[in-house]
């Protein structure tokens, strides 16, 4: 199948995984170091996905993201200085240290917000997409969202109406078997979430998240179906998260065992999608190698800006609740 | 309502000044549109959305299915990509089903994003007793909005206002919500032709007096006005504001008025108990201590949900007879 994708295709689809390992790696450390206040949940192991959707969007398409978001904006386009910067709380964040990991966001890029709401994103998706179509653009919204959030009812409005009006909407279900730190198993009583899609009267598709070709190209024919206004799609990616559902810790947790975990990760896209690369002669291992070592200069760079910029002033802290006709 | 002098006098009723106000708003903003329950084809359970499917189009008028959180994040999208929607919330105790997309979305994406979100988004939601239709159809839940940072709350109690705060609400960059009441819509007043914003976040004077201030929100400023003669009999010569802007509230207008009375009974529809009069009180005690001569009294609800009973809602509700009996108290008749 990854015959038919060109190769500059294969190597960015290759470089947005990479850069979103290394972006969680690292931000795990300094999180765990103290220099990163508050909670993080972490998208090691996921990447497949964001990297496999977003392959297909553009800057004016929009997605909504989870509190797992950091690998949905780095795939969207988003820079390591200005999310360093967020996670840090520095005025120079994409949301100027207001919004943290949790709420981290980039209009322009068409990133309407990671969301510590879980089953916050698909209604605003939803309204993305009802405004592309009102406005008469051929933009598509995506929502990104797991398992856990399939069972809460905003899902289950903004699925109806999406397919209802026949809205170029996608909801991309990241299904990684755990709600926080409860088992699918022990919180909805089917494995294919997909399944849901029947009763709204759209497709549902079930892919290998963990493969990045099988979600690039099961992303675009949702994508495309909705592009040419022929409705939403449920795209439902199994994948799983090699972190704890908050912080870094994989091994020894009590709601999950070890050797689940290293079965997934002997699976690991990342490293799948390396060997198929360089089987296919698409790379080297050593352009591989220089991947890693330009992401990894580009982290450095990212985070010594974040160190390096100022905390918003006390005085900052009112602007932006209301728009007051100001520069924002 | 002095701004309504200068026209004709051509009266229309509150629901009809509604319709008015969203009319003119969809004529004069192209990206604008509505979104709700039976707002299209019944053109709203109230009546005050009839005509506009015929004249705008379904491309304008949306029904939506039963789904608040999904009106509502519909509402959120779609402001913050380009749009200005009029959502429609039909009923105010609706807001159970969409308070997450009401507090932790719409309101805070703005903030959350430091700034880098602008959700030009109104929605008109039906608030009061009275209509004898019980417990989930009957709050004045004002309050549970005013505490949240990032939507502004306005309050029409009357047709000249509804219209005026709708316009003023549907051009505003900011999430408004417009609190109409159901008792109101039959009442009529002047309302002039063209389009006209009443500001957000000021309130009226609507009568001035020196005795005490009676500081009204929503359809209480109407049971307030008829509280006047009855008072007036008792030789009080009452003052009574339309706060019309809960959030953001006009301080400077009731502090002022507490400068001239020295006496106030705030009167809202909603439970007393944690109601927005408290915090008009207390503002009035940090500002305006040294002015007042009275303990500041507030009128509301009991504490208890909206009975069904017309026995019962009559009691419940506040009216002209507990505002005097109230006033009475303070003035120590």
């Amino acid at each position: 199948m990854a015959s038919k994708i060109s190769n500059k295709i294969l190597t960015d689809l290759h470089l947005r995984m990479v850069r979103i390992r290394r972006f969680e790696e690292e931000a795990g450390k300094l999180m765990e170091d103290g220099k990163i206040p508050g909670a993080l949940h972490l998208y090691v192991g996921q990447e497949a996905v964001a990297s496999g959707v977003m392959e297909h969007l553009s800057n004016q398409d929009q997605i909504t993201s989870t509190h797992r978001g950091h690998g949905h904006l780095i795939a969207k386009g988003g820079e390591f200085d200005r999310m360093f910067a967020e996670l840090f709380g520095r005025s120079t964040g994409y949301c100027k240290g207001k919004g943290g990991s949790m709420h981290i966001s980039n209009i322009a890029l068409g990133m309407l917000g990671a969301n510590g709401i879980v089953g916050g994103g698909p209604p605003i998706a939803m309204g993305a997409a009802f405004s592309n179509k009102f406005r008469k653009t051929k933009d598509v919204a995506v929502a990104f969202f797991g398992d856990g959030a399939s069972n809460e009812g905003s899902f289950h409005e903004a699925a109806n109406m999406a397919a209802l009006f026949k809205l170029p909407c996608v909801f991309v279900c990241e299904n990684n078997g755990y709600g926080e730190y409860t088992s699918q198993a022990n919180h909805q009583a089917i494995v294919d979430v997909a399944d849901r899609a029947a009763g709204y009267g759209m497709p549902g598709v079930v892919v290998d998240g963990m493969d990045v070709i099988a979600v690039y190209e099961a992303a675009g024919a949702a994508i495309k179906r909705a592009r040419s206004g022929q409705g939403p799609t449920l795209l439902e990616c199994k994948t799983y998260r090699y972190y704890d559902h908050v912080g870094v810790r994989g091994m020894g947790l009590t709601y999950r065992t070890d050797e689940e975990l290293e079965i997934w990760q002997k699976r690991d896209a990342i490293q799948a999608f390396e060997k198929q690369l360089v089987k296919m002669k698409v790379t080297t291992k050593k352009k591989i190698e220089n991947v890693y070592a330009r992401v990894n200069k580009d982290i450095e760079a990212g985070i010594k800006f974040a160190e390096d910029s100022p905390f918003p002033e006390p005085a900052d802290l009112l602007d932006d609740v209301y728009n007051t006709g100001g520069a924002s | 309502m002095s701004e309504a002098k200068k026209q004709e006098p051509r009266k229309l009723p509150y629901v009809a000044a509604i319709t008015e106000g969203v009319r003119q708003v969809l004529q004069e903003q192209d990206n604008a549109f509505v979104a709700g329950e039976d707002v299209g084809e019944a053109g709203s359970v109230f009546g005050y959305y009839q005509g506009l499917l015929k004249e705008f189009g379904p491309e304008r008028i949306y029904d939506t299915p039963i789904s608040e959180k999904g009106i509502i994040g519909l509402g959120v999208g779609a402001s913050a990509t380009g749009c200005r929607p009029i959502l429609d919330l039909m009923f105010m105790d609706f807001l159970g089903e969409c308070m997450d997309e009401v507090a932790n979305q719409m309101a805070k994406m703005r903030f959350m994003f430091g700034g880098g979100a602008t959700l030009p988004v109104t929605v008109l939601t039906m608030s009061g007793a009275g209509m004898n239709l019980a417990a989930q159809h009957s709050q004045s839940l004002e309050a549970w909005l005013a505490h949240l940072p990032g939507v502004k709350v306005v309050m029409p109690s009357n047709a000249y206002d509804a219209k005026g705060l709708i316009i003023a609400a549907a051009r505003d960059d900011n999430p408004v919500f417009v609190v109409l009441n159901k008792l109101s819509l039959a009442m009529a007043c002047e309302v002039p032709e063209e389009p006209y914003e009443v500001p957000i976040g000021k309130a009226e004077v609507i009568r001035e007096g020196k005795d005490l201030s009676i500081i009204a929100v929503g359809r209480m400023v109407n049971e307030a006005m008829a509280a006047v003669k009855p008072l007036a009999e008792l030789g009080v010569d009452a003052e009574v504001i339309d706060v019309r802007s809960i959030q953001p509230f006009d301080t400077e207008t009731v502090v002022n008025s507490m400068k001239k009375t020295h006496r106030a009974v705030v009167v809202h529809e909603a439970v007393r108990f944690g109601g927005f009069g408290g915090e008009i009180v207390a503002q009035l005690q940090e500002l305006a201590f040294d002015y007042l001569d009275a303990p500041i009294a507030r009128v509301g609800a009991p504490f208890s949900p909206v009975p069904f009973s017309p026995a019962l809602e009559k009691v419940y509700v506040p009216n002209a007879q507990s505002i005097v009996a109230e006033v009475k108290k303070t003035l120590g008749l």
